[in-house]
Order: structure tokens, then C-alpha cells, then sequence
């Protein structure tokens, strides 16, 4: 039949599929004091100058340059077609990204809070996690999703949540969440040269943390975890927020005679199982800690993999020390949620002398 | 009673409110006989050229074609189900036909048809319906995006994508068809408030067939129209006769000429009806009577063209009846294709949930294939033992 309106051979749009360049060429210059904000700030700013394709848009991201600032200086910079502001609906936000990246862009767009992420979940789990694999390749979805998540500076409700579990419960989607400023920076570069969707979890107590660099720096690949420290006698797994609690811990940990390992996961999806189980083979002992709702959290994943698989070198159950299953905490009491030095220790004891 | 005898509870009992939906009578170009309507739209001689005007009517034969195969083919257990466009061929079809080329279009599940007519083979239009995977045609090369269930959500993709088009200078329209449930997502709120902040060359077309599987209009909005919505995003926001398919064309096109021309998006409500049930599944005699559909019958969007072409000497019986074999063969073709089982490979299941697969995809595909390959030795070992494969 003769109605036919589309003509298969036109010239293409631009290439989602095409491989972005992943980082500029270095530019020699003294360390300097760089916070984990400032890092996450180049690393956009540097994607966006490799990369016509990159745009960031997101609630107050242009003029304001975000609530966390992260994205400050780049609407000036790049041009309010590189970065804007959005109207404030985060579905909305989300599927714009979607149609944006069938056109051949590599959106980065930025949830304000982890909480007010919700309303972009089903764009999220029905079509960004989808769309590659509902069009065989046909659509890939290049977007990355910025969440600052997790507690611990005296936020108000819906400012603390941890909402990895949910995500990387959900096939097609990477889940990331850098520790270190270097980390930061890397991983976000490299999120955003990922033909794949990322969403990106900031530490947002860490964002004030700093390190003696010189950007750019290059770390691992997403899906890499990073040994933070070395030991015999067990393995903290840990992940964004609670890479510093594990690290504090093995340093009392070492007054008690014990040696610890300290794992920053970086990747939760794709999961570095040769890392972790090669740590726990060489401990027999681990320690998972979160500050999400233990039950039914990424913990028990964790905990799971590490027992199909390590079972029989296990000298402890694999325990954790995850926040409780409570609704996020007031500022005033979260405290009593967040996992702590002394409550890791206290498990630390316990799979010790187990 | 009339086409404009529509069921809006908001206008029972309430003569002003009544009054006021009176005057948003829907724009047309044919009323129900195929008559010109006087006082009515006034297309541009290029849309009622004889050519053109053939073209739409084989568009419309070739819909209904399409539905009614589709329709038997589910019957048969050849499609894992169907929901039916019969009764908003017009709709169908002018979606399809007012494209360019490089536009692009985000049909519902139940525009399988006019995937059809933008050219797209029926076998990979009906992919998802079949079961075989979620979307069989290639997506880009059709400028297609691919159907899904959920409702309104393709609303911001379609945003998206005209916005992205505006940004690299392209003259590329998004069309995003909806049904009247759709509007009561948040989804398609999100999606014209957006378009219209962004001024993105995206127009929404509700097909208005008054039910959203059983939920009738009055039961979906309060509102006298859909289309009035489009006040509160501040986009024109046009009803029309969602039956004559000469009035969508004219109006579909004034608004993508708007949008190509930089003039933002607009929201388009064409009155339909849905003929068939929300799909084979369902049983519309518990929600509507068959009163109902009959009257709907009498307005037949393709008998209403054929009447006009008729009347104005563009169509003959004999012509009619080549236009119609055109179809059957159309018709007969999808059923020898679809009729036989379809392949499908379960590597399939791996190869596209990332670029690269995970290391415990990698692990889960190993294990996969070790399973396909012990089925295929035991179904070879039956066939050689006289069993039954």
C-alpha cells in the first residue's frame, strides 16, 4: 500500500550512540584545596566544554547555580541553552531528559533532594531504565540523574533519605555514589560518557569535604570498588556517607587490636563482586554499613552475594549496621538512626568474638 | 440526536454551563452525511485536491483493514491482545499523514494503525501486541517512539524531543497522541506545562473516544471541554470533530505549521468514539449500551468521506471496490505473517539492558543458554524416541 509518509532513509539525527569523549587533555597546575562540590562542579563544566551534546537542567540550576551550588556558573559559562531551569515538576524533568536523549543530547538533570526524586520514579522505572532495551539499542538513554541523598546535616523531612535501594533494585539503571572528591570527579565524568542512565548519589554531608588535587584526575571504572584501607581481620563494606564512619572505625578498631579492611563500593550497580568476595576470602569477616532501612535494603543484598558465595570461609555471619527501620528521623533525633562509629564497633566486636 | 449531544455530566442540569459547552461546538469540515458544513472550516485547496482528498480515503479504508484484522487475529489467539482503533480511523490517519518525514510521533497502545500508514510494517507495528518483544519497529528510523501502556507518560518524551529539535535548529514537530483518560495524568500536565514554558514545536492530539476502558468523559473531568485546558497552560487549545478527517487534517496542520514556525504547541481534543471494548479483553455491555455505539455507527468517519467523494464525483463504485481490494490484500498479507508463530531468541533477554553487558548478566545469560541448549538435546532425544517434542 501506497500511504506511507516516513522515508526510512533520512539523515540521522545526532548520535546518541556515539562515543563522548571522555576526559580534556590535563592541564599542569599546583595542587589546591577542592572540595567534593567544586569537583562535581568542574566535572559538569568539563563535560559540557568535551561535549556539545551535554546539557544540564534541573529546579533553580541556571541563575541560582542549585541549592548545593553545584551547578554554579555554568548558565553564565555554556548559555541558558546548556543549562536552565526547568518548571518545577520533576516527571516532567526526567521525561524531557528522556526525548531529549532519543534526539542524540546527553541530558544531566538534578532532583533537588533525594525526596522530591519520588515523583520522577516512574519515568525512571517504566521508561529510562527500559527504553535501550524496549527498542533493542534502537533509543539508548545517555542521562544522567543527579541526587544529592542521605542525613546527617540537620535537614527537615523529606531532606534525608537514602533511596539507592529502590533504584538499583530496578534493572538498566547504574547506581553511583562517589566517597572522595576524586571520586566525584571522575565518576561523574564518567557517568556522563556512559552510553547507559546513571543516577548519580552526592553525599550531600560530604560535600564540604576537601582534598589537595589537581583536577582533572582519573580514579576507577563505574562498576569498581576502591579498598580505602587494608587489612586481615575483617571487611567494612561501606558506600558514599558511611565511607568516612568505616574508616574512623578502623582506626579504633587498630587501638583494639584489630586490623581492619575498609571497601568503598563507588558502584552499587554494576556490583564489583570480585572485589568484595576477593576482600571477605582474605578476612572471613564483613561488615556492611548504610544509612538506609536495613530490611529489605542494599545490605541484605550484599550480605546475600557474600554468603552464596563465601560461605564456607566465613568465620562470622555477615552482619549490618544500617540505619533503622523508621521513617527518616527529625533533625533532633537522627542521630539515634544514623549508624555511628561506637554501633559499628559494637558489630565489629561481635563478629570478632563470634 | 446529535454529535454534539455528548455525555458531559458538568452540562446536566446547568443551562449556563450547558450554554457555555454550546459554544465550543467541535470544528469541522463534512457533518455526519458528508455534507460541507456551512459556516464550517475552510481547508486550503491543497488539502481538498482530488489526489489528496483519495489519499486520505485510502488511509481511512486501509485503517479499518488493519483493525479488523488485528481484531480477528486476537479473536484466534494470534496476538496477545488488541485494543481497537475501530471508529477513529480519521484520527488515525491524519496523525500519520500530517507528518513530515522528519517529524516525529508518540502514539498510545491503541494507535497501532496509524503506525501502519506512517509506513511501518504491520508485523513490527504489532510486535508488542504479539508478545514477541516490547516494540518491533526500529524507533528512529521511523521517528516513531515506541508504544507502551502506561498512559501520558510518552506526553514529556514527546516535550522533550521537540525541544532538543528546537535547540539544534531543526524544523522537526513532535505529534502526541493521548486518549481523554490520559488528561487526567499528572503526566500530561507536566508535559503542557512544560511545552509551553519551553515553546517546544509539539502538539498534543486527545483522541476523545468518551471512554478510558470503562470510565466514561463525565466521570474523568469536570470540565466542558479538554481542549479549554489548554487555556490554563497558555497554548490554543482547538476542539474538533474527531470524525472528519478533512477538518484534522486542517487543523492538525495550522498547528504543526505553528509549531515549525517557532509559535509554541498547541492542544487539540477531536470527538471520537470508541466502537469496539477497551480491548478483546473486555466486556463493554456491563458500562455502555449498545444504543450508544449504534448512534456512533451512523457517523462513521470512512463512510462519511466516501459520501462526500461520492457527492462530489472523486469516487465511483468501481473505484471504491479497487480501493477496497487494495485493502484485502493489505489485510491478507498480515494474516499470513502473523498467523505463524513467531521467533524469538532468549538472548534477547541480555543483549540490550546495557550497552555492555553487567558481569552478573553475563553470569545470568551463561545460564540461560545452558537451559535452551539442555531443552533443545531433550526435545531432540523425544523426537528420536517417537515422543513428542
Amino acid at each position: 500500500m501506497s500511504v506511507v509518509t516516513a522515508s526510512p532513509s533520512l539523515p540521522a539525527t545526532p548520535s546518541a550512540s556515539t562515543p563522548a569523549p571522555a576526559v580534556p587533555a590535563p592541564a599542569p597546575a599546583k595542587p589546591a584545596t577542592v572540595t567534593l562540590a567544586k569537583a562535581l562542579n568542574q566535572a559538569l563544566a568539563d563535560a559540557m566544554t568535551a561535549d556539545e551534546r551535554v546539557v544540564v537542567f534541573g529546579e533553580d540550576v541556571a541563575e541560582l547555580g542549585g541549592v548545593f551550588r553545584i551547578t554554579d556558573g555554568l548558565a553564565a559559562r555554556f548559555g541558558e541553552s546548556r543549562c536552565f531551569d526547568t518548571p518545577l515538576a520533576e516527571a516532567s524533568i526526567l521525561g524531557t531528559a528522556i526525548g531529549m536523549a532519543m534526539y542524540g543530547y546527553r541530558p544531566v538533570v538534578e532532583m533537588q533532594f533525594d525526596a522530591f526524586a519520588y515523583p520522577a520514579f516512574e519515568q525512571l522505572v517504566s521508561h529510562l531504565s527500559k527504553m535501550r532495551n524496549r527498542t533493542r539499542g534502537a533509543l539508548p538513554m545517555p542521562i544522567v540523574i543527579r541526587i544529592p541523598y542521605g542525613g546527617g546535616i540537620g535537614g527537615v523531612e523529606h531532606h534525608s533519605d537514602s533511596s539507592e535501594a529502590y533504584i538499583a533494585h530496578t534493572p538498566g539503571i547504574h547506581v553511583i555514589t562517589p566517597a572522595t572528591v576524586q571520586d566525584a570527579y571522575w565518576l561523574l565524568r564518567s557517568a556522563i560518557a556512559s552510553p547507559d542512565p546513571v543516577v548519580f548519589f552526592e553525599p550531600k554531608r560530604l560535600y564540604w569535604s576537601k582534598a589537595q588535587l589537581t583536577l582533572p584526575v582519573t580514579t576507577g571504572p563505574i562498576g569498581t570498588a576502591a579498598i580505602r584501607r587494608t587489612g586481615r581481620d575483617l571487611t567494612l563494606i561501606a558506600y558514599g556517607q558511611t565511607v568516612p564512619v568505616a574508616l574512623e572505625t578502623a582506626e579504633h578498631a587498630a587501638e583494639l587490636g584489630y586490623d581492619l579492611e575498609v571497601l568503598d563500593l563507588r558502584s552499587l550497580v554494576p556490583f564489583d563482586d570480585a572485589t568484595v568476595l576477593a576482600s571477605v576470602e582474605r578476612t572471613g569477616r564483613a561488615i556492611v554499613i548504610h544509612e538506609a532501612a536495613g530490611f529489605a535494603g542494599f545490605g541484605a543484598e550484599i550480605a546475600a552475594r557474600i554468603s552464596e558465595r563465601c560461605f564456607y570461609r566465613l568465620e562470622a555471619p555477615v552482619l549490618r549496621v544500617t540505619g533503622l527501620d523508621i521513617p527518616y528521623p527529625p533533625p533532633k533525633l537522627e542521630h539515634w538512626h544514623l549508624p555511628s562509629v561506637d554501633r559499628v564497633l559494637d558489630a565489629v566486636e561481635h563478629a570478632m568474638t563470634a | 440526536m446529535t454529535l454534539l449531544d455528548l455525555p458531559l455530566a458538568a452540562t446536566r442540569g446547568n443551562p449556563a454551563a450547558a450554554a457555555s459547552y454550546w459554544d465550543t461546538d467541535p470544528l469541522r469540515y463534512l457533518d455526519e452525511h458528508g455534507a460541507p458544513v456551512e459556516g464550517g472550516l475552510r481547508p486550503a485547496p491543497e488539502l481538498l485536491a482530488t489526489d489528496r482528498l483519495l489519499a486520505l480515503y485510502r488511509a481511512l479504508r486501509l485503517a479499518r483493514a488493519f483493525d479488523t484484522e488485528a481484531t480477528a487475529l486476537v479473536m484466534q489467539g494470534h496476538l496477545a491482545v488488541y485494543p481497537s482503533s475501530r471508529g477513529q480511523e480519521a484520527c488515525q490517519a491524519a496523525a500519520a499523514l500530517c507528518l513530515e518525514p522528519q517529524d516525529w510521533l508518540f502514539p498510545t497502545y491503541r494507535d497501532t494503525a496509524a503506525l501502519a500508514l506512517r509506513g511501518i510494517d504491520p508485523v513490527e507495528a504489532l510486535t508488542l501486541l504479539r508478545g514477541s518483544w516490547h516494540c518491533g519497529y526500529d524507533a528512529k528510523r521511523w521517528r516513531t517512539a515506541p508504544q507502551c501502556t502506561p498512559l501520558a507518560t510518552q506526553a514529556p518524551h514527546a516535550v522533550g524531543l521537540a525541544l532538543a529539535a528546537k535547540m539544534a535548529g531543526d524544523p522537526v514537530v513532535a505529534l502526541c497522541l493521548l486518549g481523554d483518560g490520559a488528561t487526567s495524568e499528572g503526566d500530561f500536565h507536566e508535559a503542557c506545562n512544560s511545552a509551553a514554558v519551553y515553546q517546544a514545536p509539539v502538539v498534543f492530539l486527545v483522541q476523545n473516544n468518551q471512554y478510558a476502558i470503562s470510565v466514561p468523559l463525565r466521570k474523568q473531568t469536570h470540565a466542558l471541554s479538554l481542549a479549554g485546558k489548554g487555556v490554563g497552560y497558555g497554548m490554543p487549545g482547538v476542539r474538533v470533530d474527531g470524525n472528519d478527517v478533512i477538518g484534522l487534517m486542517h487543523v492538525l496542520g495550522e498547528a504543526i505549521e505553528r509549531a515549525r514556525g517557532g509559535g509554541g504547541p498547541t492542544l487539540i481534543e477531536a470527538i471520537t468514539y470508541r466502537i469496539r471494548p477497551h480491548t478483546n479483553a473486555d466486556d463493554a455491555n456491563r458500562y455502555r449500551d449498545t444504543s450508544e455505539v449504534d448512534l456512533w455507527l451512523g457517523r462513521d468517519p470512512v463512510d462519511r468521506l466516501a459520501r462526500y467523494l461520492t457527492a462530489i464525483g472523486h469516487l465511483d463504485a468501481g473505484l471504491d471496490a479497487a480501493i477496497g481490494e487494495e485493502g484485502a490484500k493489505y489485510a491478507a498479507a498480515m494474516r499470513e505473517q502473523l498467523a505463524r508463530e513467531p521467533e524469538v531468541d532468549p538472548a534477547d533477554l541480555f543483549d540490550h539492558v546495557f550497552a555492555s553487558p553487567t558481569p552478573q548478566l553475563r553470569a545470568q545469560r551463561a545460564m540461560i543458554e545452558a537451559e535452551a541448549a539442555a531443552a533443545q538435546r531433550d526435545g531432540q532425544q523425544d523426537a528420536a524416541h517417537g515422543g513428542q517434542a
